[in-house]
């Protein structure tokens, strides 16, 4: 029923970027981003493309999987481009009619804006599909330890992190069971007023709320009962390390990064 | 005939990495006035399948009838399959949320169309048969203890009036005794009421003293679908499947290769007390 919704949807395969170190992979994914927005030239989106293309063949994900993240943006998509196309003002206009006119400018800079938008989204898509919610909060802590030295409780916000990341799913599926248990019982989710609407998921809302706080309070038990009392002197189990691979993968975002920076730079 | 099941097919994902194959042909028939238990492991697909008869999944392929008409026909009135098939979810009491124990009762009822007062009367007669008195309507349905609330739980499932109730697992997490109470109450239901009852559970013990049909399900499919007595022959095929007959098949195997003259088909310690008693007369005798 709502199991369709994706977040963080992790997609089993054995390949290179399955294997990465995820500290590899969330900054990729920042230096692309970066990338993304330095470049404003044809040339540029070249080899953002041909890096994207690389990366989506080397990850052995089906590509639908890496566009379906793109149907939640598609709205804010279509505004941007149209905003963009319409209300740029540039040198030589194209089309115009009623008080709105496309320049070349307004072309260009709409095209860019989509083409950005949607490699960020593939982008980010890429390192989701490829990298559990767990490894990549787990990366997330080890960037962020230097932010330790400032008193930023680093170890604990990602803790917490890891923690709602693991609930979504269980709180999804609880969500279902709840709300096929009220519609077995004659409940009514979809018709009426709004009020009305507001009013039906007051059976399952209550039942939703009572069970996370069962949830965490056995959670926050079971955690206490192993003893765990924050992050000073806890070791990791399988502490993230860097192999040859890892290596290699940011020799080659550096000379990404180093290319698209000399391609803004000389044309 | 009151349910019907014609080559059903369930998959999960359908397409994906995740994707499942729930259900496999499934075809069943269900009386009117039967009371049937549905066995099997974790995972054997009979939660997919209960929620197949009253409409809260769609078979991927194939039909499901319920009174000879096929649920899946456009313009079929579901809210009222759901009010006729009342099906009963585990953990039910997971699913309380009213103030009071009466008015969640009454929810069933109340989405049925009924007045306050015939939904409160419908109310107190379900909580009468799942054995909660008086004192418990203006309760707080989570002041309860677990075998109190799933009995609640039921009884909103039950205030609805259903022709056939489905119970998924309806003593998971009990112990002994309310699991005991609970099966009990059931059965006095049928009888008392004529319903028709599908109890679902991955215990054969728990059923076997009940149910009239077994119906065995392992990896999607229909395995078995006969009486306690013929389904516990096959006890061997059951272990394979990690199933297991309850301890009297055992026992009563296990001492008819001794030499001991008993009935190895009882099944339930009843039948299998007098069948010992008389064959120890019968040894006595010789």
């Amino acid at each position: 029923m709502i199991r369709d919704i994706t977040l963080g949807q992790y997609y089993p395969a054995d390949s290179i970027l399955h294997k990465l170190d995820p500290r590899v992979k969330l900054v990729t994914t920042l230096v692309f981003i970066v990338a993304l927005f330095v470049n404003n030239s044809w040339v540029g989106c070249v080899v953002s493309t041909v890096f994207l293309a690389a990366v989506i063949r080397l990850s052995k994900v089906p590509f639908k999987f890496m566009v379906r993240g793109l149907k939640t943006i598609i709205m804010i998509l279509m505004i941007t481009v149209v905003f963009n196309l319409f209300l740029t003002p540039g040198d030589r206009v194209l089309v115009s009619f009623w008080k709105l006119q496309i320049t070349d400018k307004g072309l260009r800079t709409a095209a860019f804006m989509a083409i950005r938008l949607i490699y960020l989204i593939v982008g980010s898509s890429v390192m989701t599909l490829t990298t559990t919610p767990n490894d990549l909060t787990d990366a997330m802590e080890r960037l962020l330890g230097p932010l330790k030295k400032l008193h930023v409780p680093v170890h604990e916000v990602s803790m917490m992190m890891s923690i709602a990341l693991r609930f979504i799913p269980i709180l999804l599926e609880e969500t279902d069971k709840i709300m096929k248990a009220q519609i077995a019982r004659g409940a009514d989710f979809e018709s009426g007023n709004l009020i009305q609407k507001a009013k039906s998921l007051v059976p399952l809302l209550v039942p939703l709320f009572i069970s996370a706080f069962r949830r965490a309070n056995d959670l926050a038990m079971a955690m206490e009962a192993r003893c765990y009392r924050g992050g000073s002197g806890r070791t990791k189990m399988k502490p993230l390390t860097y192999v040859r691979r890892d290596y290699i993968a940011y020799a080659v975002v550096a000379a990404y990064l180093a290319a698209t920076i000399a391609v803004r730079v000389v044309l | 005939m009151s349910i019907k099941l014609e080559h059903v097919n369930y998959v999960y994902s359908p397409e994906t990495a995740y994707e499942i194959h729930a259900l496999k042909d499934v075809n069943l028939e269900i009386g009117s006035g039967e009371f049937i238990g549905l066995i099997g492991h974790t995972g054997s697909g009979k939660s997919t399948l209960v929620q197949h008869l009253n409409g809260l999944m769609k078979a991927t392929s194939g039909h499901v009838y319920f009174h000879g008409e096929d649920i899946y026909a456009e313009g079929y009135n579901m809210r009222n399959l759901r009010s006729k098939v009342g099906l009963v979810f585990q953990y039910p009491e997971h699913q309380l949320f009213e103030v009071d124990v009466l008015s969640d009762v009454c929810f069933g009822p109340k989405n049925q169309g009924l007045s306050k007062e015939e939904a409160e009367a419908r109310a107190k007669e379900a909580l009468r048969m799942v054995g909660l008195s008086e004192e418990f309507y203006k309760k707080s349905p989570f002041e309860l203890s677990g075998g109190q609330k799933r009995r609640a739980a039921i009884a909103g499932v039950l205030a609805m009036d259903p022709e056939v109730l489905i119970l998924d697992e309806p003593t998971a997490g009990l112990d002994p005794k309310g699991r005991d109470e609970i099966l009990d109450q059931i059965s006095a239901l049928h009888k008392e009421k004529k319903i028709t009852i599908v109890l679902v559970s991955h215990s054969m013990e728990d059923v076997a003293k009940y149910v009239e049909r077994i119906i065995v399900m392992n990896q999607g499919e229909v395995m078995f679908n006969d009486t306690p007595r013929e389904v516990f022959r096959h006890y061997k095929e059951l272990e394979a499947v990690g199933l297991a007959a309850p301890q009297v098949t055992y026992i009563m195997h296990a001492l008819k290769e001794k030499g001991f003259p008993v009935d190895e088909d009882a099944t339930t310690i009843e039948e299998a007390r007098d069948t010992i008693l008389n064959a120890l007369k019968a040894g006595g005798r010789r």
